[in-house]
């Protein structure tokens, strides 16, 4: 873990050169060493501000936590609420006990993980308020494990910068280091105390506590250390922002 | 009863020396008068700019969710305090959200600039904060009575801005424009993670945005009494003055009241 932390401390300093953000106009920003592009003005103003954020959140602090009589009634479910996908469905109907979740990439031991051994690992549960871009919030409980606990037990690689998430219904999302190894961010089988329901992600969704709603993505299928994500699809480093939204969610 | 008999003796003493000057004035009348210094003119027209579009931008990520809470928590089956007369547009493209964002970049950047040269040149004590004369009620009434006639509140050969329009200018750069940032900035949640302060000072991310809303439509409805203030004072005269810097405005009508309208 130590060499992650030093990674994360790297990575965290490396992020906050605004030269490259004015000199990024022309031939598109680059938020990241080889992380996603987005070219235009729009590039400049997301560069702003995810340098200006990793500069606030240098000491990596955590996101408030509430106590259960927090936790609201009404949590909405937005896109996918119960994947069409025949495996998918199959596994639900078993209760999932065929899921796997394969992690692999960059990492020493590339595992795929099943639900009861995620569940073994240790556990964190945490009570936070979700913001969806749409403008909605709601706070709900969250339980599960550490990502930085998942990687660090298959062995991330020095080389590893980037973490890649797709999903059953077909999302995807990228995330550096510095959001992956925050403690909050965890992969969560359990909501407001039972199961994960399947309209919010069964069996595993993500949890990325300092972004917002979007880059918590359901219905884990896989999971992929690299070293780089400029080379993904059309480059923009997640499949919203394919669609025209940022890559980086801090706002 | 001494305070009052000298503030009034003030008034006519300073609407007597306003006389005499605009009779000064009327004679030189061609002559162009200077009126704004280059930083201020860029600052207004970059802001403009900003402003038209984050108000755009904010009615299209608004759409998504016409309804406001107050609180932490609030979406569309949850009960809300007002439900805008708005239609719902779920098929957001992220266009709404990236130029909010980089319209405020825009603004926080162009409005810190200003606000910092503002302080530094001594333009806001001297040119938008009220003088003496001008806080007496009698006066304050007067202005208000100006306003009131709708078609012009005055005059526009104006050493100086009215107190309506210095008192409006204050709110908005010191009161409206700070709270609007820091209520945007406490829907940001990577903000939050590193200032949780935020929510406390607002009561919540749903009372942040409400608060955000209203303080918009204070904005706007500022947006709309200054174009119709400068519609009603002689509009070529005044875009002239806040484009080039100088305007011809001299003639003695304009020139009675002392006040500039814009």
């Amino acid at each position: 873990m130590s060499k992650i932390t030093r990674r994360r401390l790297v990575l965290g300093s490396s992020t906050l050169g605004l030269g490259g953000a004015l000199g990024g106009l022309l031939g598109g920003c680059e938020l990241i060493e080889n992380g996603p592009r987005r070219p235009g003005l729009y590039g400049l103003s997301d560069t702003l501000t995810l340098a200006t954020q990793r500069f606030l959140l240098r000491d990596q602090p955590l996101v408030r936590e509430f106590g259960p009589e927090a936790i609201s009634a009404v949590f909405p479910t937005i896109n996918t609420t119960d994947p069409d996908d025949p495996a998918y469905r199959r596994s639900k109907a078993a209760g999932f006990s065929d899921w796997r979740l394969p992690v692999s990439g960059l990492v020493e031991r590339p595992t795929a993980f099943t639900l009861a051994e995620l569940r073994a690992m240790p556990a964190r549960t945490q009570i936070t308020l979700h913001a969806c871009e749409q403008g909605w919030s709601a706070i709900g409980g969250w339980t599960g494990v550490p990502l930085s606990h998942v990687l660090a037990s298959v062995g991330l690689k020095p080389e590893a910068r980037f973490i890649v998430i797709r999903t059953v219904d077909g999302w995807w999302d990228t995330y550096d280091l510095f959001d992956a190894l925050h403690p909050q961010t965890i992969l969560a089988y359990g909501m407001n105390g039972r199961d994960l329901p399947v309209a919010h992600g069964a069996p595993v969704r993500l949890r990325v506590e300092r972004q917002l709603g979007y880059k918590s993505l359901k219905y884990l299928a896989s999971i992929e250390a690299t070293d780089r994500v400029d080379g993904l699809g059309q480059g923009r480093g997640s499949m919203v922002s394919e669609l025209g939204f940022s890559w980086y969610a801090g706002i | 009863m001494t305070d009052a008999t000298s503030d009034a003796t003030n008034d006519a003493m300073s609407d007597a020396t306003r006389g005499t000057m605009s009779g000064a004035m009327t004679a030189r009348a061609e002559m162009a008068v200077r009126r704004h210094p280059l930083w201020v003119r860029l600052a207004h027209w970059v802001n403009a700019g900003a402003f038209a579009a984050l108000a755009v931008s904010g009615v299209a990520i608004l759409l998504a969710l016409p309804r406001l809470f107050w609180g932490e928590t609030g979406a569309n089956d949850a009960p809300a305090w007002i439900v805008l007369p708005l239609p719902v547009n779920l098929e957001q493209t992220g266009w709404g959200r990236n130029l909010h964002f980089l319209a405020a970049w825009i603004f926080v950047l162009n409005g810190a600039l200003y606000l910092l040269i503002a302080l530094a040149s001594g333009h806001l004590l001297r040119r938008l904060t009220p003088d003496r004369d001008q806080l007496h009620p009698r006066h304050i009434a007067a202005d208000l009575r100006a306003h009131l006639r709708l078609t012009g509140s005055g005059a526009a050969g104006a050493r100086r801005y009215n107190v309506l329009q210095k008192l409006a200018y204050l709110a908005v750069i010191l009161v409206l424009a700070p709270v609007m940032l820091l209520s945007g900035l406490t829907m940001a949640p990577g903000v939050t993670a590193a200032y949780p302060e935020l929510f406390t000072l607002f009561g919540g991310r749903q009372s942040a945005r409400t608060i955000h809303f209203l303080s918009a439509v204070l904005l706007v409805g500022f947006l709309l009494i200054h174009v119709w203030q400068v519609l009603a004072n002689g509009p070529l005269d005044l875009m002239r003055g806040m484009i080039t810097g100088r305007s011809a405005r001299t003639s003695a009508d304009r020139a009675t009241s002392g006040e500039d309208p814009r």
